[in-house]
């Protein structure tokens, strides 16, 4: 739970994770943001649902990253102000980044859509089914793009 | 829990029992265990997700994959799973119209055809 200060008010934590833009990694994120999101407050059975959703934020920014051959580390931001919010960064040029959308069901198998693309589809659906509180923007600062997600606490 | 992947037959069917987390790291396996299958001649395969306990959008591309490379030769393609979260995300995704979902393996290997839309 997050720490009370001396006056009993809550007090804003915050962790922050980068990580080289390689699949494997995606795990280990996976496995902080739900470890804070427990930490922070978020009800139990949402659980699944933000580890399914930071995995798929994650994955999508390190195939971004690959795909523009950038070193760039991945951030992960994670925080419990009156929500769990979880940001994660990417610094691939903005117009690959906003350029997702869900796939209509009688294209998901078809025959000429790739796998790539099927699979950015798919997590973008995945992504917009799980977080009720999504947003995907341009970051403030340089190259990328910023997917935030927020859950609300169970206090 | 890392990915394990277990194949056995049942009558015509060729069962891949997939075990752990399918993701962006691990799904590259199941996608050459799954073409492995495909290009040695198996024609119905049943691929049961019961011991899976995470499965993202990689994973869901492979079996599309699957299933489309099937179709072509006339094979069939089926997914056991009865898990309320896995099915969550094939409904969320509209994969659930895609693939035939059967609750057990018994009643996937017992369907006439195993998902002769596949």
């Amino acid at each position: 739970m997050p720490l009370p200060d001396v006056d009993g008010r809550r007090v804003m934590s915050r962790v922050r994770l980068s990580f080289t833009p390689a699949p494997v990694h995606v795990r280990t994120a996976r496995l902080v943001g739900v470890a804070v999101a427990r930490r922070a407050g978020v009800p139990e059975e949402l659980l699944d649902e933000v580890r399914l959703a930071i995995g798929e934020a994650c994955a999508r920014a390190v195939a971004l990253h690959r795909q523009y051959g950038l070193r760039d580390l991945v951030l992960v931001e994670m925080s419990d102000g009156p929500a769990y919010t979880v940001r994660v960064i990417d610094r691939a040029p903005i117009e690959a980044g906003l350029g997702l959308a869900a796939l209509p069901p009688d294209e998901l198998a078809d025959e000429s859509l790739t796998d790539e693309a099927l699979t950015v589809g798919v997590g973008f659906a995945l992504l917009a089914g799980f977080v009720e509180d999504l947003q995907v923007r341009p970051v403030d600062e340089g190259v990328g793009t910023e997917v935030r997600m927020a859950w609300p606490l169970g206090r | 829990m890392d990915l394990s992947l277990t194949t056995r037959a049942i009558g015509e069917h060729t069962v891949l029992e997939v075990g752990g987390e399918v993701d962006v790291y691990t799904a590259p396996r199941l996608r050459e265990r799954l073409v492995e299958l495909i290009d040695g001649g198996s024609r119905a395969i049943v691929v049961d997700l019961g011991r899976v306990d995470f499965l993202d959008s990689t994973g869901l591309g492979v079996l599309v994959g699957a299933l489309k490379r099937l179709r072509p030769v006339g094979g069939t393609f089926g997914l056991v799973c009865d898990k309320e979260p896995l099915l969550k995300i094939f409904r969320i995704t509209a994969l659930d119209q895609v693939f035939p979902i059967y609750p057990t393996l018994d009643a996937a290997t017992s369907a006439e055809s195993s998902g002769a839309d596949a």
